[in-house]
């Protein structure tokens, strides 16, 4: 291929501290456009917080980001959405007060715009923007696989199918980078089999995805490339079969499951 | 009068009342701490020690000591029994529900408190006589060495409490990791108990001491608690060396603006600092701005 | 906004718009059911506050308050001379949007620092400004008459004329002739008017923003909210609301006072609120009807009435969290207790 893969994200040397606790301690890597990446490590190695940092929910203590081409480490997480940068969580924050369609059309809210006064007096800009609106989250539904139930509350769907809502109203903001925050956890194997499809599907249409991860089969599946963070530091970086054999990734990970079975004797 | 010693009479007065508020504050912070828990009742307990203080003492005739100390024992049993009532039964309640839960209590107690003992305004008689002690051309209320004496007391008896005693590290602890707390078999209900009660005793000795100067009304309460919320806050929440400090600082710009500038906006004064220091320093001047940001509200 | 709203509308409409045949047009209940009905106004805004936005003010009474006031004063205030002398008194139409129009600056100065705070703090912050804004009536005694108020304010007029038949106690219906009647009307279509605005917007791209900060406000950033802009807005929403209803208030008592603004009255909103359903608009008028009407029969209790706003606040919260509305639906069976996403 003659095209110039392109660096959609940029971390550099990003640091944030907690207090006296560096949890993100010079982090620098790039992401490139319509790739797959994963971050891994142990737990509490700040995978999470770099997730919160990029996202601007968090400030970072020192260090810049970098995302096609604009600096946004200062930028507010409402402007960093709306600039194509959408994602999940790990604990799954889905609105339990609307419905699973509403809960997708939140997420067009950064590509709609009428406001207090169009929407209380309704008029026809704001109820064509509203049906535009409910027909977006409804493809966006139908995309991630859940087509009834749209209008019960998230909290009655199957589980497999209430971490697909957050996909889903995080695609409606149409990013162009995703996080997925733990997308496996508490799936069977089947489940997560079927979320590698939609991750894929997902980088199809040309979303590039950054994910964090502990579902190492998922990983190597479909990850293009792998970052290890270790105690906020990056130990590793390169393609799922070279992380494999890193000895220094082993030894993080088995020092972690060595340490625990001490602790069971 | 110099300006220099009416300037101290100022100071002296604020002193007074920002005991009082600094008293409040400490209330505040010992069930914030235990519990999580901002309880806007607070201001009630100081009204009710006042009270029951005078129906005890002038209306009983029970001699001041042992009418103290029941005032003290009853109102932390009125706090107690708010807990047990409104507080405990509650199941994972939202912040919401926690501050309704706070403010239907206080107007409680005030509205039984007007039953009791209707619209009026009471006093006490001053514990060791109202002469008044010349200093530095200010005349100082023997009242006011009561209610300095009595605060520092009770600022070395809590601290002691919370250093030394079993019951105080428990409390402490449950304010550090309530779950922590628990697995090591702290009874964390009882605790969040004991700091209700604590917190009303404290309240009920702020406001004997305060009504041979200030008297009290069933209306009180309120007014209290802001001025008091506004002390712990600018002590930084949880503080409280800095609450009392913070309550001082209060009562003098109280008093000296009242002094100076106009007694009718004497109260909105407190106010003002309460949220000046919200808007722009809500950790406080004693707080750890970094943990402010981390208390999950 | 649903099926279920616009019937409801409609069933309100026709039980408003009956009231007063049923009653007597001269019936002393009908002011009781305006007070209901401009208290249901302020309601209305603050459960989109509370309940569909999550925040929470202990200040109302004080937003409305400054209605009143501004209402009052603006058509009461005769300068002789400065540069004011020529403008004021307004007409009682031009003041309300003027005292309106003032409340929400002053709702929006005070809104935005107080919003950035949260849970207790937010709290402690809007009951300090109540308090404040009734210190500051109480104390400006030459302007506002300080603690016993002002009166001698004007009436509304009514918008168009009507014609004399109608008014004419001998040839047409007597409906008309009575003040209370007019100002029961006019406020009930108040009501209404803010029943169908709010509606709109909850079933909205903005009621939606607004929601979602109650259910996440960490993920409705992320999906694009501006969480504070939309927190200052709706607060400002129900400050025109509250203030609105003050000028009615203001005129049709003829007479304010700080009693109308104080932190009991802030105190009685909340319970409204409460009581009725928080995330629910219905509910809120629910709320304020109920806690008008109840002190009528209550009249024994004259100064008491305090003690039973509590005691009704800690019962609904420990038996019927979700508010009467609510409550009593799921003890007649029909709703699953599973929280309905229509509101």
């Amino acid at each position: 291929m003659s095209e110039a893969v392109k660096t959609i994200l940029e971390i550099d040397r990003v640091h944030r501290a907690f207090g006296g606790i560096l949890a993100l301690n010079d982090v620098g890597f790039q992401v490139s456009q319509g790739e797959i990446k994963a971050i891994i490590g142990p737990n509490g190695a700040g995978k999470t917080t770099l997730f919160n940092v990029i996202s601007g929910v968090i400030p970072a203590t020192s260090g810049r980001i970098v995302f096609e081409g604009r600096t946004i480490e200062h930028l507010k997480p409402h402007v960093i959405a709306s600039l194509g940068i959408s994602r999940t969580f790990q604990t799954s924050l889905v609105f339990n007060n609307m419905s699973v369609l509403e809960n997708v059309m939140v997420g067009r809210h950064p590509r709609s715009r009428r406001g207090m006064l169009h929407v209380s007096f309704k008029t026809p800009q704001a109820r064509s923007e509203e049906w535009e609106i409910a027909e977006k989250a409804k493809e966006k539904l139908a995309f991630v696989g859940i087509h009834d139930s749209l209008d019960s509350p998230p909290g009655s769907l199957p589980f497999a199918l209430h971490k697909r809502v957050e996909v889903a109203r995080a695609l409606a903001t149409e990013p162009k980078l995703l996080f997925l925050d733990e997308p496996a956890a508490g799936l069977n194997i089947r489940e997560t089999e079927e979320m590698a499809n939609l991750i894929r599907k997902i980088r199809d249409i040309g979303i590039t995805i950054l994910l964090v991860e502990h579902d190492m089969s998922l990983v190597m599946d479909i990850s293009d490339e792998v970052i290890v963070l270790d105690r906020g530091a990056k130990i590793a970086e390169g393609p799922p079969r070279e992380i494999q054999r890193n000895k220094q990734v082993i030894d993080v990970y088995l020092g972690e499951s060595e340490e625990q079975s001490a602790s069971d004797r | 009068m110099t300006l220099a010693s009416q300037i101290l009479q100022y100071i002296l007065s604020g002193i007074n009342i920002g005991s009082i508020y600094g008293l409040v504050a400490i209330g505040f912070n010992i069930i914030y701490n235990t519990t999580g828990i901002i309880n806007l009742a607070q201001g009630e307990f100081v009204m009710l020690g006042g009270m029951i203080m005078v129906s005890l003492h002038v209306g009983a005739h029970i001699p001041m000591l042992p009418a103290f100390f029941l005032t003290v024992i009853l109102v932390a049993a009125v706090g107690g029994l708010f807990e047990r009532l409104a507080i405990h039964p509650l199941k994972n309640p939202t912040v919401l529900i926690l501050i309704i839960i706070t403010v239907a209590g206080s107007i409680l107690m005030k509205g039984i408190a007007m039953f009791i003992w209707g619209k009026e305004t009471f006093q006490l008689p001053h514990f060791s006589g109202e002469e008044p002690i010349l200093f530095f051309g200010a005349s100082l209320l023997p009242q006011t060495l009561w209610i300095l004496g009595i605060t520092a007391g009770i600022v070395l008896l809590l601290g002691l409490f919370f250093r030394y005693t079993l019951t105080g590290k428990a409390m402490r602890a449950c304010a550090a990791n309530r779950t922590a707390a628990q697995l090591v078999g702290i009874d964390v209900r009882k605790m969040v108990f004991l700091s209700f009660a604590l917190s009303a005793a404290i309240g009920a000795a702020a406001g004997i001491v305060i009504t041979p100067i200030a008297l009290m009304d069933y209306d009180r309460g309120a007014m209290l608690a802001l001025k008091g919320f506004g002390a712990a806050v600018l002590g930084g929440l949880g503080n409280s060396g800095g609450a009392v400090v913070a309550g001082f600082m209060i009562g003098i710009l109280e008093c000296l603006g009242a002094g100076f500038i106009s007694s009718g906006y004497k109260d909105a004064i407190a106010l003002f600092v309460l949220l000046i220091v919200l808007f722009v320093r809500p950790s406080g001047i004693f707080g750890s701005a970094e943990t402010a940001r981390l208390k999950d509200f | 906004m649903g099926r279920w709203n616009r019937v409801s509308l409609v069933v309100l409409a026709g039980v408003a718009g009956a009231m007063p045949f049923l009653l007597g047009t001269d019936s002393y209940y009908i002011s009781v059911l305006v007070m209901a009905g401009i208290r249901s106004i302020v309601a209305i805004g603050l459960s989109l506050l509370m309940g569909y936005a999550g925040q929470i003010s202990l200040g109302h009474g004080a937003l409305f308050g400054l209605g009143a006031y501004s209402s009052g004063l603006l058509t009461t205030l005769h300068p002789q001379s400065g540069w004011l002398a020529g403008i004021l008194p307004l007409s009682p139409w031009t003041a309300l949007v003027v005292a309106a129009v003032m409340t929400a600056a002053i709702a929006y100065a005070i809104g935005t620092p107080c919003l950035r705070l949260r849970g207790h703090y937010l709290a402690m912050a809007t009951l300090a400004f109540g308090e404040i804004v009734v210190i500051f009536f109480v104390a400006m005694v030459d302007l506002t008459g300080g603690p016993s108020g002002f009166g001698g304010i004007p009436d509304l007029p009514y918008v168009g004329s009507f014609p004399a038949w109608l008014i004419d106690p001998e040839g047409g219906y007597n409906l008309f002739v009575y003040r209370d009647t007019h100002y029961y009307f006019l406020v009930w279509i108040v009501v209404i008017l803010t029943l169908i605005f709010s509606l709109n917007l909850i079933h909205s791209r903005v009621g939606r923003a607004l929601r979602s900060i109650h259910g996440s406000e960490l993920a409705a950033s992320t999906m694009g909210v501006n969480t504070a802009k939309y927190k200052v807005q709706v607060f400002v929403l129900s400050a025109i609301f509250a203030s609105v209803a003050g000028s009615l208030y203001a005129h049709f008592v003829t007479f304010v006072s700080p009693t109308a603004c104080e932190l009991k009255y802030s105190i009685l909103l909340l319970t409204m609120v409460a009581v009725g359903g928080m995330a629910n608009v219905w509910g809120a008028v629910l709320g304020a009807v109920l806690l008008t009407l109840l002190p009528e029969y209550l009249r024994a209790f004259e100064d008491y009435d305090v003690l039973v706003y509590g005691g009704i606040l800690i019962g609904i919260l420990m038996f019927m969290p979700q508010g009467l509305l609510v409550g009593c639906i799921q003890l007649i069976g029909k709703i699953k207790p599973v929280r309905k996403t229509t509101g």
